[in-house]
């Protein structure tokens, strides 16, 4: 789920930086739309109000689904469909069909997993990036606010911005993942 | 922000920029092979190229181009599987195991460890494949329906549990080592000048950018991957333990073989990886990244390691002799001192006397010396197994049946092919990856790196005491010097 919308945004050198920037825009009455980083700053989704994420309970339940298919699939094909005695052991040989099971739980928790955080993240050899600054991957860090509407606001955001150390504040139209941000006031923006 | 212990060695040497240490990771990628290069990979892939020739021989003939007999019936191409599959478990160990006890140390290797295991488990499932004989049928081994009847693959064979054990095993580490990747080629996209280096890292980043939340989830699927890739790795080589150790061959049928090759896997693993990256370190110039800390880590897992592999070897000696089994005895009687008594010395060389010179600072601090020594745990490591295999077979049960076993040259050329290719892969992986995880080293770079380091300690002179400068007064009144000093007075020092 993205969203096309006009921006302003702060460009910043040092996490720590951003960090307090993040403090003081909220606390100026702005809503931070989104972080870029080249790496995660630690602290910051809890300033943002990033709610926490559900990957893990992605992994959990297709584990349980893997690890269930598993030892079903081995019951159905060596004590259902064909019975085989082997070696004299019971034809469901719970014990000697655990490797197997552990073994797909761990392939399916993990596929599943991890094709979900591509798919949530719009993650694809074919997605084309818009970036908001060609450094947000190298040293540069990006903070996003929704381009304010009237003259006034506009200049306190740009105040706020550069009482807070950016480099450098420019307005830009930008393609972004649906942030899922909860703090702080949005302002009135343009369409 | 982090803390620290200031006793701690830093991670990360000399003071740097975020985009210096950008520059500084990618330069390989972003400048021309050098004549070392070229010449590095003509070789391994002329040896790659040989063993290959090797495969399509014994592929085309029938595995009796190999000097296998009814005795011997599994010999150097299991020895080599098993020794590929320990070595492919460092990587995984290092980024997995160690980001769970939240060991910074990992994250100048973890990249390069991870890539060393995708390529060596790569090396290791050629062996069981081409020891099919017809490998056209490989897909035998999977639990599809089929025309044969309703026959379907055999759940109580560890034999099987291998087959779903490393693929499960190399899928995993491939995900695990691609979704690290994806930030660190975003990176390259957002530096690379030549056309062609900016659709194929374009195409290889996913489209990263960097946002708040991408990174929230990249670090819980990174925790998560960890979570699982851990037990992961310790079934797979407890799993390939249990070819042997279901089997009532006598040396082979013992209760301690998954954790002593679990031990074992990890003990050759880390021999590899200091034998891959202290050349690395050197030839692509990541002295800064890849520091003396990093090195004395690793040769105290190596040492650890190998401290556990020498008990081992003698739980087992112990346990052959205490059993009072005539055949168990004789195997490990005949192991040390039979005909091939010679590898079973040159395994106790490598692998428990060589590790005990990791005990000395100075000979970790000679990378020549650490890498030779490196290079004496593979050696011993892949005796370990041909050990474990050969000796228990060739002298069974039954007398009439004594052999012998000499490897032919196919099998020997296979073996120098596999390493063909493995060298092959890793010189690609260093010149067209980010043979370190960027974001992960920049991300530690205020904690943990000598110049954020002296920074933190100028900026709290006042209030932190790093190194005591005068002497503490003890309770019993007696003074004492420097390190007792940090005692609570009211704790008696020793």
């Amino acid at each position: 789920m993205t969203v096309r919308d006009n921006y302003l945004l702060g460009v910043y050198d040092d996490e720590e930086k951003v960090l307090d920037a993040v403090d003081e825009l909220q606390r100026r009455g702005f809503r931070i739309e989104d972080v870029f980083s080249p790496f995660p700053i630690h602290g910051l989704d809890p300033k943002l109000g990033l709610k926490k994420s559900r990957l893990p309970r992605v992994a959990f339940w297709a584990g349980m689904v893997g690890g269930s298919s598993a030892l079903f699939m081995q019951w159905y094909m060596l004590a259902h469909d064909w019975k085989m005695d082997i070696g004299g052991k019971p034809f469901f040989a719970a014990p000697s069909f655990i490797p197997v099971t552990f073994e797909l739980t761990v392939l399916i928790a993990s596929l599943t997993m991890v094709g979900t955080y591509l798919y949530v993240n719009r993650l694809s050899p074919a997605w084309k990036v818009q970036l908001a600054d060609i450094r947000q991957t190298d040293d540069r860090f990006v903070v996003l606010v929704k381009k304010p509407l009237d003259d006034s606001t506009l200049e306190a955001l740009r105040q706020a911005f550069a009482a807070t150390g950016a480099l450098d504040t420019r307005d830009t139209e930008l393609t972004i993942l649906e942030t899922e941000i909860q703090k702080g006031t949005a302002v009135v923006h343009a369409h | 922000m982090a803390y620290e212990n200031s006793h701690r060695d830093a991670l990360i040497l000399g003071e740097k920029t975020y985009g210096q240490i950008t520059d500084e990771i990618i330069h390989p990628i972003v400048s021309k092979p050098p004549m070392l290069w070229w010449m590095a990979f003509g070789l391994s892939a002329t040896l790659a190229g040989i063993g290959t020739l090797a495969i399509l021989h014994t592929i085309t003939t029938g595995i009796g181009a190999w000097g296998l007999n009814k005795t011997v019936n599994w010999a150097w191409d299991i020895t080599n599987f098993v020794w590929w599959v320990g070595i492919g478990h460092a990587g995984t160990l290092i980024s997995a195991v160690l980001l769970l006890f939240r060991q910074k140390w990992r994250m100048s290797i973890n990249r390069a460890a991870e890539a060393m295991t995708i390529f060596a488990v790569i090396c290791a499932a050629l062996f069981p494949g081409i020891h099919m004989g017809r490998i056209w049928v490989a897909f035998w081994v999977l639990p599809l329906p089929n025309t044969h009847g309703s026959l379907w693959v055999n759940f109580n064979s560890p034999l099987l549990w291998d087959v779903f054990a490393i693929s499960t095993y190399f899928t995993v580490s491939l995900v695990f080592w691609y979704t690290g990747l994806i930030p660190d080629f975003a990176t390259v996209r957002d530096r690379v000048k030549t056309k062609i280096g900016k659709v194929v890292y374009g195409a290889l980043s996913f489209g990263w950018s960097g946002s708040a939340k991408m990174w929230q989830r990249f670090e819980s699927v990174s925790l998560i991957l960890a979570g699982v890739a851990t037990p992961l790795v310790l079934s797979v080589h407890t799993i390939v333990s249990f070819d042997f150790a279901t089997s009532v061959i006598p040396g082979w049928h013992t209760t301690i073989f998954p954790p002593y090759f679990v031990a074992g896997a990890i003990f050759s693993g880390f021999g590899m990886v200091l034998t891959l990256l202290i050349v690395t370190r050197k030839v692509l110039n990541l002295q800064d990244y890849i520091t003396q800390a990093h090195i004395d880590a690793m040769c105290y897992v190596t040492l650890a390691t190998g401290l556990m592999v020498g008990l081992a070897y003698g739980t087992e000696f112990f346990t052959a002799f205490y059993s009072g089994n005539n055949y168990e005895t004789y195997t490990f009687y005949n192991r040390a001192f039979g005909p091939l008594a010679w590898a079973y010395w040159v395994m106790i060389g490598c692998n428990v006397i060589t590790p005990q010179f990791f005990w000395f600072k100075k000979v970790r601090e000679n990378m020549l010396v650490v890498f030779i020594l490196s290079i004496f745990v593979n050696i011993g490591m892949w005796f370990e197994r041909f050990v474990i295999i050969v000796t228990s077979l060739y002298r069974d049960y039954l007398p009439s049946s004594w052999t012998s076993y000499m490897p032919t040259f196919v099998e020997l050329a296979i073996y120098l092919g596999t390493l063909g290719i493995f060298m092959t892969l890793f010189l690609l992986f260093a010149r067209f990856f980010p043979v370190i995880a960027i974001a992960e080293v920049k991300s530690i770079y205020k904690s943990s790196s000598s110049a954020a380091r002296k920074k933190t300690i100028e900026a709290n002179a006042d209030r932190i005491e790093l190194q005591p400068v005068q002497v503490a007064t003890a309770a019993n009144g007696s003074t004492v010097a420097l390190e007792s000093a940090y005692h609570h007075p009211d704790q008696p020092t020793a």
